[in-house]
């Protein structure tokens, strides 16, 4: 801490965070009524939803344009770069808590609910009474009430994944690296390369998902198994999803020449983001495909 | 830096005392102390609303019998009431603290991310407005109980069920962000010479609760996700049917439930760390015992959340672990309460409000301390849980300990914000009514819980009725004290005697060194810490 800086930037006013806020308004109404309007012909939902997320792009594009015209104009002092970083740390560490949830009730079902529903701890009248049938298994096929699906192998499609993702992340580091040499054209290709990478994930991700709902009877509602499936690797989606279109705007920036080898934050947080999502996705790999 | 091109931004910060005029001022601002002013408008507001409808279930249950809403309604009372007082009172009022105070404390010229402070704070009346005017929809707004239990909150629960969800992510976001921007300002913004052991204990407290923030509030997050998708997509997380489990619900809400606890409790310890020392005049009775007890308590609070969930049939090995865990917290609690009190010992002690608040403090939540110690004890709890005896104990540790606590700061730091002294009078006339109306509201709903009286009900066997009715008649009272407050605070707003830079003579810290009121900009250029 504590290096002797002359001045913080404290920016005076700013009109982004309400409009930010009242973008938040909209998606929260937007989204609970269009959740409340499935099935139904209403649509006010989806559009207020709609108006929402677009709110909340034009004032990410607003922000960021004024805190970038603010960096341009020197205004930011080293101290200000680790509030950013620091900044960034925590809302990754934040999402990964969010991950945690998630597979936290997958090895919960795993390990707990379901060996109890057939009956393991002291659970022996559980199993008899309500399900007899039931067999205690995982991945999870058939449902105490009888349902059944397909559970989704880790060959093919998702080992595919797994290896475009894991390049994306070395393809990404070779772009930082570039970056940090100045080596721009290093730079501006590997960085393409990642995006490239990270849209082919996404295709794959939407294959498979279309492949489960036609062909192996596996969707959101199968169960426990297709529930922990689709709630994990559907989050990570959004994630990818997310993370692509912030290094797609890293690309078009470094094309239009921002970044320099020693002030370049906005790349380091999306590429801190991607590693983030990769990392996630090992985890995904692990315990919901192959274990 | 380059000087040579002026922004309006950088134009206004550099003059000192230029404030915006206007509603503009409150809703573009980026000053910590605006936001932190706007915080704890924002945390009286709700307290009043979630007080009122606190009013409408203490008068439901004045007698037995139905006479006044319906049950319903009365549940929707009793959950929203808990949403609000937890998410909408408590914790924005923390932050406004947090706010106001810790740039001040630490030497630094404002949050580490002005704006995104500024974005914290106004995603709340929008999260708060979806919540309330849930009640108004057809079906209702949540009656689920502010814990929200599968399959309360997914098959019984009302339709507007996704509008509480969504209005509970955002919410989750505003208190994300605000977590993130405290810690940075703590770690990155101290001024040189403010090394974390010479930090005041509230900015300690707050960065480990910051911490707890960040790590519990997207369990929320995602719990509410899990809710959202067993009601709407045919998921069966929390039902058996489909390979669920209902009690898995239970886990992660109080993974995150638990943490959530000490984070309303956390920054007290470090308010009552601030108010003891200075009107005993002695320096605070082992720091850095405070500190390593305020690490320890929000360590072991990620190991305890089972408690809340005795009853549900978990294995005796489960059981034990919970129970002994969460007995170990009372080690930490111990350190702290005995420090305080050794704080006092053979000080030269004066009882101004905020002392008197803290005083109230660290009796009245050592019995919330204790009636949650025995709470802990997994055979006792069998007979305890759900009744009576859990709302008074989390109402005393609530109430009486996060609530008093930011009475008290609110008494201590308004010379500071206001540059008025407040009216030593009212300000006792509204402690000594609270402190004796609460007492009568929470006592007695020991003896109703060991009576066997359930909460969350509308109506009540005979045999419970004296007791009620004692209760209500606190409840009201305690209720219409917090109106003298209001009085107290608007009037010190308005004028009243000018406030020295330290009014209190005892009182250490960065911030009794700038005059008061606190200008505008603060420290913009960092102090030098010795």
């Amino acid at each position: 801490m504590a290096e002797q800086t002359t001045h913080y930037y404290v920016p005076s006013q700013s009109h982004w965070p309400i409009v930010g806020a009242i973008g938040l308004l909209f998606i929260a109404i937007g989204a609970g009524m269009a959740v409340q309007q499935l099935g139904s012909e209403a649509q006010s939902g989806g559009w207020l939803l709609t108006i929402g997320v677009v709110i909340i792009i034009a004032m990410m594009f607003g922000w960021f344009n004024d805190v970038i015209k603010e960096s341009d104009q020197g205004l930011y002092s080293a101290q200000m770069d680790r509030s950013f970083r620091q900044g960034m740390s925590w809302f990754i560490f934040s999402e990964v808590m969010f991950f945690a949830a998630f597979f936290g009730a997958l090895f919960y079902i795993r390990t707990i609910a379901i060996p109890w529903l057939g009956g393991a701890s002291n659970n022996q009248m559980t199993g008899q009474v309500l399900w007899p049938e039931f067999e205690a298994v995982w991945p999870l096929v058939t449902t105490p009430s009888g349902d059944t699906t397909t559970a989704m192998g880790w060959q093919g499609l998702p080992l595919i994944n797994t290896v475009i993702l894991l390049t994306s992340s070395v393809t990404l580091h070779f772009a930082h690296i570039g970056l940090e040499k100045n080596n721009r054209k290093q730079l501006t290709s590997f960085l393409a390369i990642t995006v490239v990478l990270g849209v082919i994930f996404m295709l794959l991700q939407a294959q498979e998902y279309v492949e489960a709902y036609r062909h192996m009877g596996l969707t959101l509602s199968s169960g426990v198994y297709g529930n922990t499936f689709f709630l994990l690797t559907g989050f990570h989606g959004l994630h990818v999803t997310i993370g692509t279109l912030m290094l797609f705007v890293m690309l078009w920036r470094v094309i239009k020449g921002h970044f320099s080898p020693d002030r370049h934050f906005a790349f380091q947080a999306s590429s801190w983001y991607w590693h983030f999502v990769d990392v996630v996705w090992l985890g995904l790999f692990f315990f919901v495909y192959i274990l | 830096m380059n000087t040579a091109t002026t922004t309006p931004e950088q134009h206004g910060a550099e003059h000192h005392d230029h404030k915006p005029k206007g509603l503009m001022r409150w809703v573009l601002t980026t000053n910590h102390k605006d936001i932190g002013s706007l915080y704890l408008g924002f945390s009286f507001l709700m307290f009043l609303i979630g007080g009122a409808m606190a009013m409408v279930i203490r008068a439901e249950l004045y007698q037995p019998g139905l006479q006044i809403v319906e049950p319903n309604f009365f549940n929707q009372m009793t959950t929203v009431h808990g949403l609000i007082m937890v998410f909408g009172a408590v914790m924005p009022a923390f932050t406004g603290l947090a706010n106001w105070l810790i740039p001040m404390m630490i030497g630094a010229p404002d949050m580490a991310l002005p704006r995104m402070n500024n974005w914290s704070f106004w995603i709340l009346p929008m999260a708060f407005s979806i919540l309330l005017a849930s009640l108004f929809m057809e079906g209702g707004g949540p009656n689920f109980g502010w814990t929200f239990y599968a399959p309360l909150s997914t098959t019984y629960s009302p339709d507007s069920t996704a509008l509480f969800v969504f209005a509970v992510h955002i919410m989750g976001i505003s208190s994300i962000l605000g977590a993130i921007n405290v810690v940075v300002t703590i770690v990155n913004m101290r001024a040189p010479g403010m090394t974390y052991m010479k930090m005041p204990l509230f900015v300690w407290t707050w960065l480990i609760t910051a911490f707890l923030l960040i790590a519990v509030m997207p369990v929320l997050a995602a719990t509410v996700t899990m809710v959202l998708t067993d009601k709407y997509f045919g998921t069966s997380f929390f039902a058996a049917a489909g390979g669920g489990d209902p009690v898995l619900f239970q886990h992660i809400f109080w993974f995150f439930g638990h943490p959530e606890v000490y984070i309303m409790i956390l920054p007290s310890f470090g308010i009552i760390s601030a108010i003891i020392p200075t009107f005993s005049r002695k320096k605070l009775f082992g720091y850095s015992s405070m500190v390593y007890a305020t690490a320890s308590i929000a360590l072991l609070s990620f190991l305890v959340w089972a408690h809340h969930m005795f009853t549900t049939g978990m294995p005796v090995a489960a059981e034990l672990f919970f129970m002994y865990c969460t007995m170990l917290i009372s080690v930490p609690t111990g350190v702290k309460v005995f420090n305080w009190v050794a704080t006092m010992w053979r000080g030269s002690l004066t009882f101004e409000v905020p002392m008197l608040f803290a005083i109230a403090f660290i009796v009245l939540f050592t019995i919330g301390g204790f009636s949650g110690l025995m709470l802990a004890i997994t055979p006792v709890d069998f007979q305890y849980h759900d009744t009576y005896f859990v709302v008074a104990h989390f109402h005393y540790v609530l109430v009486t300990g996060a609530i008093f606590s930011i009475m008290a700061a609110a008494y201590y730091w308004l010379p500071k914000w206001t540059g008025h002294m407040y009216h030593e009078g009212l300000g006792k006339l509204h402690f000594w009514a609270s402190l004796i109306s609460v007492n009568i509201l929470f006592f007695p709903m020991h003896f109703l819980g060991l009576a066997g009286m359930p909460r969350r009900v509308p109506d009540y066997a005979l045999q419970f009725a004296d007791f009620n009715q004692l209760v209500s008649i606190g409840g009201f009272a305690f209720g219409l004290s917090q109106l003298i407050f209001l009085v107290v605070v608007i009037k010190c707003a308005r004028g009243g005697k000018p406030a020295p830079a330290k009014p209190w003579e005892g009182a250490e810290g960065l911030e009794w060194e700038m005059p008061s009121p606190a200008p505008y900009h603060s420290h913009t250029t960092p102090p030098i810490v010795k």
